[in-house]
C-alpha cells in the first residue's frame, strides 16, 4: 500500500476536485464559506498544557500562511481566570499580521477592551450565553447582566471603529440546565446583534446537538437575525459536528468556526473532544465544491506543529489519515 | 426565495412583490417548508462490528469473546448483526472460527445474523453451520477487485451469481456489498455510473439489499449525493444501504446526506471497530453509538438501546485492550456528565 500513502494529500485534493458537487442532496449550498479559526484562543485555552508565547505566535503565523481569513488570536480576560492567555499582549504584538486577515480577540468587559485596543487589536469578540445557569457559573452573573456589560464594550468599540463579533454559548444544550429553548437563543442573539455585533456565532458548547436540534435552533434565530450575520461553532464531543455544520450550510449559514487539529478539549466531559477540527471541516467543504481560500496541506502543517509542541496527537481525522507512521 | 429570478429579487422589495404577485406569499411559505428535510421515520442499523470490525483489528480475539460480543449486541435491539465470514482462514485468519461462532451464539428471534460468503464453497459451509442469511462483496473498482479478491468485477459477479442462485433456491436472502463506491485506494475517484452499474447487477441477480461502501472514507456529502443520484436511477432507495467509513471524519455528514436522499439503512460498527487497512493508524468504520446518537437526536426510530450498545462497546474494547473510537462512548465515560446529558439527548 505504499502507492496509497505516498501522496494522499495531493491525490486527495485532486480527487476532491473531480467529484465536486455544489449541491448536497439537491439543496443549494453557499459558494463560499468563511472559516473562523479559533485554535490559538479557544483551542489553546482549553488544552491542559500551557504553551510558550513563541509557540503561539508561530502557530498564528503558520495559520496566516494557510489562507485563513479570520484567526482568533488571544483573549483579554484576566490571567487570574485564564492563565493560558496571560501573554495576550506579547502575542498580539508578536504576530505577523498578514494583510486581509483579521485577528479578533476576546474582551469580556471594558477593561479588557481597552487593553486589547492598546495592544493593537483591530477586532474584538464578546461571549454571551443562552443559559442562565451557565452564565452564572461561567462569568458569575445573569445573562441580562452580562449583556449590559457587553453594551458598554460595543458602545466603546463603535466609537473606536472596532468591529465586534458576538458569541452565544449553549445554543443546543447546557451542562447544567440540559435543554435550552431555541427562542431563548434567538433572544440573546438578537440582543447582541442589536447592540452592534456584526456577526453572531452560535456555539454548541458541549457538542450535544444533532441535526434536528440545529435546524430548530437556526430557524428560531434566523427569524431575529439575518442568516448572513450568523455563524456556527460546533463541538465534536459526540461526533456530531460535521453533520451539524452541513445542516447549517443547507440553511444558508456561510461562516463556520473550527480549531486546527481540533485543539481544545471539552471542559465538561473529561477526555472527550471539543472543537471540531478545521482540517476535517475544510475537507468536507472542498469536497462539496465550496471555496474557503484555505490551503489544506499548509493547514495540516500548522496542526502538526502545534501537536508536536503540545506533545499530543491531533484530533483531526484528516490529519490522522494522511499521516505516515 | 428559491427559484424566483435573481434579477427580480434584486430590483423589487418584498412588499412590492406581494402587491404584484399575491400568490407569492403562499408560495414562499411552501418553499420554507421544503427547506426543512424529510427524513425516514425509521432507520435500520446493520451492525458489522463482529465481522467487518474484528476482521480489521490488529488483535485477534478469542472465539468466546466474539460470541459474548454478539450475544450482548443481540440484547440491544439491533435488528441485524453480521456475525462472521466464511472466507478461507488462509486469507482471513481472524474469522477462522466462523463455524464455532455461528453455532454458539444465542440467536435472538428479533435479530438476523448474516455471514459473508465469497463463493459456493463458503456458502455451503455457511449453510451447513446454520446460516440463514448471507452476503456477497463486489467492487466498483477493477483494480481493487483484482488486488482484493484476485479477479475482475465481471468474474466476481459470475462467482456471486452461483451463490445467489443457490441461495434463492434455498430461500436464503442475500445482501450485496459494493466497495469503493466513493473512491478507490488505487484508482482514485470512481465514476458514479460505474457504481450504479455494479449495484444494478447485484440487485438484478437477486440481492434484496445492496450496501454502498465508502471503503477508504474519502467521500463527502458532495460525492455521496452524486453517487446516490446515479444509483437511485437503477435501484429503489428501499433496497439501498450506506456503509460509511470515518477515516476522514466525514461519515456522519455522509450518512445524513444519504438519509436526506431517502436511504433508510445504515451500516455501522460498535465502538468504531475496524481500522482502515489503507491508511495506517487511521480510523475505519463509523461507530454505531455515534450514528444512533445522531438518529435519536433527530427523532428517527431505530429500536436500539444506545446505552446497551455502549456497554457492548466497552466490553469489546477491554477485550481488545484499546480505546473506543466512538465519541459518544468517550463523552459518556464521565458518569456525572452522562447523567446531565441524559436530559438532553437519549
Amino acid at each position: 500500500s505504499g502507492e496509497v500513502r505516498v501522496n494522499v494529500v495531493e491525490w486527495g485534493s485532486g480527487f476532491l476536485m473531480s467529484v465536486q458537487d455544489g449541491a448536497s442532496a439537491g439543496k443549494t449550498l453557499p459558494e463560499r464559506v468563511k472559516i473562523v479559526e479559533v485554535g490559538p484562543r479557544d483551542g489553546l485555552q482549553n488544552e491542559k498544557t500551557v504553551v510558550p508565547s513563541e509557540v503561539k505566535i508561530h502557530l498564528i503565523d503558520m495559520l496566516s500562511e494557510a489562507g485563513l481569513s479570520v484567526i482568533e488570536a488571544t483573549s483579554f480576560v484576566s490571567p487570574k481566570w485564564v492563565p493560558q492567555m496571560a501573554d495576550q499582549v506579547e502575542v498580539m504584538m508578536g504576530i505577523h499580521r498578514r494583510p486581509g486577515v483579521s485577528y479578533p480577540v476576546l474582551t469580556p468587559n471594558l477593561k479588557g477592551f481597552l487593553a486589547a485596543v492598546n495592544a493593537g487589536a483591530a477586532e474584538v469578540a464578546i461571549f454571551g450565553a443562552a443559559s442562565e445557569l451557565f452564565s452564572k457559573k461561567n462569568i458569575n452573573c445573569s445573562v441580562d447582566e452580562s449583556l449590559q456589560r457587553f453594551e458598554v464594550v460595543t458602545k466603546a468599540a463603535k466609537e473606536a471603529g472596532v468591529p465586534v463579533r458576538g458569541y452565544v454559548s449553549c445554543v443546543l444544550g447546557c451542562p447544567y440546565e440540559g435543554k435550552v429553548s431555541p427562542d431563548k437563543v434567538a433572544q440573546v442573539a438578537k440582543r447582541l446583534y442589536s447592540m452592534g455585533c456584526y456577526e453572531i456565532s452560535l456555539g454548541d458548547t458541549i457538542g450535544v446537538g444533532t441535526p434536528g436540534g440545529m435546524t430548530e435552533m437556526l430557524q428560531a434565530v434566523s427569524r431575529e437575525v439575518p442568516v448572513n450575520a450568523l455563524a456556527v461553532h460546533c463541538h465534536d464531543t459526540y461526533g456530531q459536528a460535521l453533520a451539524n455544520i452541513l445542516i447549517a450550510l443547507q440553511m444558508g449559514i456561510s461562516v463556520v468556526d473550527s480549531s486546527v487539529a481540533g485543539l481544545g478539549g471539552c471542559p465538561y466531559a473529561q477526555g472527550a473532544s471539543g472543537n471540531v477540527a478545521t482540517e476535517d471541516v475544510v475537507y468536507m467543504l472542498h469536497g462539496l465544491g465550496i471555496q474557503t481560500g484555505v490551503d489544506l496541506p499548509k493547514l495540516m502543517d500548522a496542526g502538526a506543529f502545534i501537536c508536536r509542541s503540545l506533545n499530543k496527537k491531533t484530533s483531526s481525522k484528516v490529519a490522522q489519515a494522511t499521516c505516515k507512521l | 426565495m428559491g427559484n424566483f429570478p435573481t434579477t427580480v429579487k434584486h430590483c423589487l422589495s418584498y412588499e412590492e412583490l406581494i402587491q404584484d404577485y399575491p400568490w407569492l406569499a403562499r408560495w414562499l411559505q411552501e418553499e420554507k417548508r421544503a427547506l426543512t428535510h424529510e427524513y425516514p421515520e425509521y432507520v435500520k442499523i446493520v451492525e458489522v462490528g463482529p465481522r467487518d470490525g474484528l476482521q480489521n483489528e490488529k488483535e485477534m480475539v478469542p472465539t468466546g469473546v466474539k460470541i459474548q460480543l454478539i450475544d450482548m449486541l443481540s440484547e440491544t435491539g439491533l435488528p441485524v448483526i453480521e456475525a462472521t465470514s466464511f472466507v478461507s482462514s488462509k486469507w482471513v485468519p481472524q474469522m477462522a472460527d466462523h463455524t464455532e461462532v455461528l453455532q454458539a451464539i444465542h440467536r435472538s428471534s428479533h435479530v438476523r445474523y448474516p455471514v459473508l460468503t465469497p463463493n459456493m464453497h463458503g456458502f455451503q459451509d455457511a449453510v451447513a453451520a446454520g446460516a440463514t442469511e448471507v452476503a456477497v462483496f463486489g467492487s466498483a473498482s477493477e483494480t481493487f477487485s483484482r488486488k482484493n479478491i484476485n479477479c475482475s468485477i465481471d468474474e466476481s459477479i459470475l462467482r456471486f451469481e452461483e451463490v445467489i442462485c443457490t441461495a434463492k433456491q434455498r430461500q436464503i436472502p442475500v445482501r450485496g456489498y459494493v466497495s469503493c463506491a466513493l473512491g478507490c485506494p488505487y484508482e482514485g475517484p470512481i465514476e458514479s455510473t460505474k457504481v450504479a452499474e455494479v449495484v444494478k447487477r447485484l440487485y438484478e441477480l437477486g440481492c434484496y439489499e445492496v450496501s454502498l461502501g465508502d471503503t477508504i472514507g474519502v467521500g463527502t456529502p458532495g460525492s455521496m449525493a452524486k453517487m446516490l443520484h446515479s444509483v437511485k436511477k437503477e435501484v429503489p432507495s428501499s433496497a439501498l444501504a450506506v456503509h460509511c467509513h470515518d477515516t476522514y471524519g466525514q461519515a456522519l455528514a455522509n450518512i445524513l446526506t444519504a438519509l436526506q436522499m431517502g436511504i433508510c439503512t445504515v451500516d455501522s460498527s460498535v465502538a468504531g471497530l475496524g481500522g482502515c487497512p489503507y491508511a495506517q493508524g487511521a480510523s475505519g468504520n463509523v461507530s454505531t453509538e455515534d450514528v444512533l446518537y445522531m438518529l435519536h437526536g433527530m427523532g428517527i426510530k431505530t429500536g436500539v438501546d444506545l446505552s446497551k450498545v455502549i456497554e457492548a462497546g466497552d466490553f469489546i474494547c477491554k477485550a481488545l485492550n484499546r480505546k473506543t473510537n466512538s465519541k459518544v462512548a468517550q463523552a459518556r465515560g464521565d458518569y456525572s456528565v452522562h447523567c446531565r446529558m441524559k436530559k438532553i439527548n437519549t
